[in-house]
């Protein structure tokens, strides 16, 4: 019984001492070097998503919608990089591929094309589906307003499935967060989101 | 070798005070930057929208000093989820390069009486109103109509300065002029 006890106790004695041994003040320095640096560099990818460059994902039901941009972004599946220069210092086109919060749901991202700036006079037509060659009488419903102060006028490459400004009219500037320049994803899609008029 | 993988770390003979001072003043940017538009800010009110529940400063420094400063979360932004009578700063519908702070009075689906007329307005969708609380001076959502809620940058909630104005900002709600759905 005493030569285990006495075992035990030299064990622990040993196990204290190895303890004692380990450099604990490095380990904990080195973690805080590698903690810092973790941080850093997520700042760093914060930054230069924010005020540089960042990438967009099309997806049918959270961020980017799905139709409304056909031909030029595809349904999901799209990867595409936005840049976050343009918008903040004004020199946006018309004719730019803009993202930003919905005006109806800030939780929805949406890219439409920018068709008119402030001051600008834009016409459009609702539902362009319900006009036909074949009817005799057409009756066609033109709009025209000047864009207000502060606000652009934005519509979906694919109208007959967009909702855009005809619904929910001119959208502030401040609620565009990025012009998509570029589609990085598929590879046999890559290009310049071209401007179109 | 303390560690198997410890860091390498630089040796520079010559230590350049310069060159370790940029790198200290980038990480402290970086940092900075991060947690202002993430989780909060600091914001120096101008105007006087919002007396008396802020007094403010003329612009200018040390303008910036003699009125409030307040304290602005950005924890808000992640779901959008705001209450009846915050105190919240958006960009100005007119001109994005502005911010103002006014009073949220109503909420996306409600009804609301403009004051002074018998107007009543439903607030869209993705909308809200916003008033400042000095109602002669102010210039808010009785002249820009609803703002969608995608230009709110953050709820104000506390102040910061002067010392002796340290204190939480109440939420005040407007019962009378506004029926939620």
């Amino acid at each position: 019984m005493s030569t285990a006890g006495s075992r035990i106790a030299s064990f622990l004695r040993g196990a204290a001492a190895r303890f004692g041994k380990v450099p604990w003040r490095e380990i904990r320095e080195d973690a805080f070097e590698r903690a810092a640096l973790v941080l850093k560099a997520a700042c760093f990818v914060h930054v230069v998503n924010a005020y540089v460059v960042g990438i967009a994902f099309v997806r049918p039901s959270s961020t980017v919608r799905g139709p409304s941009m056909l031909p030029t972004i595809n349904l999901t599946g799209d990867v595409v990089a936005v840049e976050r220069v343009s918008p903040r210092w004004g020199s946006l086109a018309v004719g730019d591929v803009v993202i930003l919060l919905s005006p109806e749901n800030p939780r929805k991202t949406v890219a439409k094309r920018v068709l008119g700036l402030e001051g600008d006079a834009v016409t459009f037509v609702i539902d362009p589906a319900r006009g036909s060659a074949f009817q005799t009488v057409v009756v066609v419903l033109v709009y025209l307003l000047q864009v207000p102060e502060g606000h652009v006028w934005v519509q979906g490459d694919n109208i007959y499935s967009s909702r855009d400004s005809r619904q929910f009219g001119p959208v502030p500037y401040g609620l565009i967060q990025g012009r998509a320049f570029c589609k990085v994803w598929p590879p046999e899609a890559v290009g310049l989101i071209g401007q179109k008029l | 070798m303390l560690l198997p993988c410890k860091l390498q770390k630089f040796d520079m003979g010559t230590l350049n005070p310069l060159w370790f001072f940029v790198k200290k003043s980038m990480t402290v940017a970086l940092f900075g930057i991060t947690i202002s538009d993430r989780f909060a800010t600091v914001y120096s009110l101008t105007g006087t929208s919002m007396s008396p529940t802020f007094t403010t400063s003329s612009p200018g420094f040390p303008g910036y000093l003699k009125g409030d400063i307040v304290l602005v979360e950005k924890f808000c932004l992640e779901k959008y989820k705001f209450s009846r009578g915050d105190v919240i700063a958006f960009k100005s519908p007119s001109d994005h390069k502005r911010e103002f702070v006014k009073r949220l009075i109503a909420l996306p689906g409600d009804w609301m009486q403009i004051s002074d007329t018998s107007d009543i307005l439903k607030i869209p969708e993705g909308h809200c109103w916003v008033e400042g609380d000095n109602k002669e001076f102010s210039l808010d959502s009785r002249h820009f109509g609803p703002i969608p809620l995608g230009l709110v940058q953050g709820r104000v909630t506390h102040i910061i300065w002067p010392p002796q104005r340290i204190s939480k900002v109440e939420r005040k709600v407007a019962m009378e002029r506004v029926r939620s759905t």
